[in-house]
């Protein structure tokens, strides 16, 4: 037999039959649900009088429209906010689906709780009318985002019609420089390739680099391969994916002699040695620098040590587009990217709200004080992080540094709800998309890492946190 | 669906590249629990200026592109979120088809649209276009050149027809199921179920937590 990818194992066992057109029928084991791009999808159900195929597999939660403070989040304000939410509570009681329902304990970003709750596991194919659902892949999943119709496909028929992806091997040689993180590795990968370059292909992301890296670092490189271009993004499991599942508190994942059997089973999937790809990349890991995005897509990223830079000066980007960038960014070239004044720290988003980001910004910012310029808004993932976080007592490190300690949402990655930056403010975000207008319309956003993200809250600034010490 | 066979209207000019799901339909819009009323919506934070009035200086509000039906714009159009509203709201404002041109980068041919974006247009009837960077540069220079002018498509003989004088005719390539999907104007939902007995098949040997 051929040798084969992480890829094609997982898509060899969930193809249902090749139609005669050529496309798979493809299995799907796992499919996330929230309340933006499912209510079109459970009405078209009903207009077909079609029912849902399989609502054990599906898991439902409310995570974009969710009011993150205390006052407005059990009673949305915004009525059609509170209308749609409400829709995804009737669909699922009517088609009997899962749901993670705001006093839930389990409510969070649907890419958060799935992986926290072992809802996800390697060897599956998890799909999501989100294109976020590509976090899942850092299991050794094959995991992607759809549209409402696809979601629709998915509740009627459990499976997708599906061309088959080539396949891009992206490696990582070498050790990431200490304050580098896996942020900063697929910032870099966007930077080089374009936010088109993965266009058409699924990544599996390799090397020392990202087998160092533990689950919570692996989803956040896999989170932000859509905005590369690639619909899937995946790591190969191994002891760190083991270890995770096994955690105490997933309901979902298997115990006992289940799980050492899936165990078995999850190490006959990373790719084969002689597996060939369509495409491959190698980069030096530790040749990373902290990575900030100065543009209005996350392709438009220099180094921290660099300048804004000047229209013309852009690899793969016109002249015009970089203008066009700058002006919506209110930048100007040359400007050091450590000089750029902020006004808003968001820390946030299914990219960088788990416990393990919480952690690394309270080692950094704890007994210290926010820059007097910023507004620091910090929501946890899921509610799960939240309480873990209380546990720990990183709340208070958050409220002692001047941050607000939200609930758990999407919130300010994309200002469904009502945070959102105001017209000409200016963010460092944790978060997935620099577009214009994405976290407020005339709002300005930078991408950084979430240990940059701590350290510019404390100075105000951008700084370059390998050689940087906070102030005592 | 309806079938996409051939189409003639009014080509209007986008000149912008990356333009992402959030420019194509803000995040306020995506709170609609219907499928429909999204066409006024296109583009909104380009479209209007913060008084709510069209803004003059966006180029789809240009009178000559009025009732435009067909776009032509740049590489990686529909990039970000999967938000199948962006598609709705080309759709309901009238366009059918888009034009976006492929690039050549480091190497490797880069599709002139996004994967999610291209996927849920199919679904919605909607035609992308992939045609190289000179021919998109020359459909540009022409439509600028007299813009409101139409073009015409034929999806069977896969060309576009610019309606100037002289024509300009470009070939494109297309996916065979797309097209297939597109002319006949196929349900997906009710083309999958007629193989239900495989589902069923396939479900009683796999089981979707542990390996069998």
């Amino acid at each position: 037999m051929s040798a084969k990818t992480l890829f094609d194992k997982i898509w060899d066992r969930h193809v249902v039959k090749t139609m005669p057109d050529g496309t798979a029928l493809l299995y799907i084991d796992r499919h996330l649900v929230h309340e933006v791009t499912s209510p079109q999808a459970f009405e078209g159900l009903r207009l077909a009088g079609r029912s849902l195929r399989r609502p054990d597999l599906s898991f439902a939660t409310m995570d974009h429209n969710v009011p993150t403070t205390s006052e407005d989040r059990m009673t949305i304000r915004d009525p059609i906010s509170a209308a749609q939410v409400e829709a995804l509570r009737a669909n699922c009681r009517e088609f009997g689906v899962n749901l993670y329902d705001l006093q839930s304990d389990h409510q969070g970003i649907v890419h958060i709780i799935g992986p926290e709750m072992g809802i996800t596991l390697p060897g599956m194919t998890i799909v999501c009318g989100d294109s976020h659902t590509s976090t899942h892949g850092a299991f050794g999943t094959l995991a992607f985002g759809i549209g409402t119709s696809e979601v629709e496909h998915v509740l009627a028929t459990q499976t997708l019609r599906q061309s088959r992806p080539k396949t891009f091997r992206v490696e990582f040689t070498g050790q990431l420089q200490p304050g580098v993180t896996s942020k900063d590795m697929i910032l870099k990968l966007i930077g080089l390739i374009g936010t088109a370059g993965g266009t058409g292909y699924v990544i599996e992301y390799a090397g020392e680099a990202v087998r160092a890296l533990s689950m919570e670092a692996r989803m956040t490189i896999c989170n932000m391969s859509i905005e590369g271009g690639a619909r899937a993004g995946m790591i190969a499991p191994d002891d760190v994916t083991y270890d995770y599942i096994a955690a105490q508190d997933r309901p979902f994942a298997p115990k006992g002699a289940d799980f050492d059997r899936a165990v078995e089973f999850w190490r006959t999937l990373p790719s084969d040695p002689d597996a060939t790809f369509d495409r491959t990349l190698t980069i030096k890991a530790d040749e990373i620098a902290p990575q900030v995005t100065w543009g209005t897509n996350p392709g438009m990223v220099v180094d921290v040590t660099e300048r804004v830079p000047a229209p013309g000066e852009v690899p793969g980007a016109s002249a015009r587009d970089v203008e066009q960038a700058l002006a919506y960014m209110g930048l100007t070239p040359g400007t050091p990217m450590t000089e750029i004044p902020l006004d808003t720290v968001f820390i946030g988003s299914c990219t960088n709200a788990r416990i393990e980001d919480l952690r690394k910004i309270a080692t950094i910012i704890k007994g210290r004080r926010k820059a007097d310029s910023v507004r620091v808004i910090v929501v946890p993932g899921s509610q799960q992080v939240r309480k873990q976080a209380e546990r720990e007592g990183i709340d208070r490190i958050f409220v002692d540094a001047g941050a607000e300690w939200r609930y758990a949402g999407c919130s300010m990655c994309l200002g469904m709800n009502p945070d959102q930056l105001k017209p000409g403010e200016r963010c460092a975000s944790t978060s997935n998309r620099n577009f214009e207008g994405r976290q407020g319309k005339g709002g300005r956003t930078h991408l950084v890492s979430p240990e940059m993200a701590a350290a510019a809250l404390l100075e105000g600034h951008f700084v370059d946190i390998r050689n940087w010490q906070p102030a005592a | 669906m309806e079938p996409f066979t051939t189409h003639t209207g009014v080509i209007a000019t986008l000149d912008r590249a990356n333009v992402d799901t959030d420019q194509i339909i803000p995040k306020q819009f995506l709170k609609s629990i219907q499928r429909t009323g999204f066409g006024k919506s296109l583009f909104f934070d380009w479209r209007y200026g913060d008084d709510g009035k069209p803004n003059p200086d966006f180029e789809l509000n240009q009178p000559e592109f009025e009732g435009a039906s067909i776009l032509v714009t740049r590489n990686n159009f529909g990039c970000g979120s999967s938000r199948e509203h962006a598609v709705w709201a080309v759709a309901q404002y009238g366009f059918r088809a888009i034009v976006a041109p492929w690039q050549e980068s480091l190497g490797s041919r880069v599709p002139g649209f996004a994967d999610i974006f291209c996927n849920n247009c199919v679904k919605n009837g909607i035609l992308t276009i992939e045609l190289s960077e000179s021919d998109v540069d020359q459909i540009f220079a022409v439509v600028n050149a007299r813009k409101g002018i139409e073009a015409a498509i034929d999806l069977e003989a896969q060309t576009l027809t610019l309606k100037s004088d002289p024509e300009h005719v470009f070939s494109f390539e297309v996916n065979a199921v797309v097209k297939d999907h597109l002319l006949r104007g196929l349900d997906d939902i009710a083309l999958t179920l007629a193989h239900e007995a495989d589902i069923t098949a396939f479900e009683q040997q796999h089981n979707t937590q542990l390996p069998t």
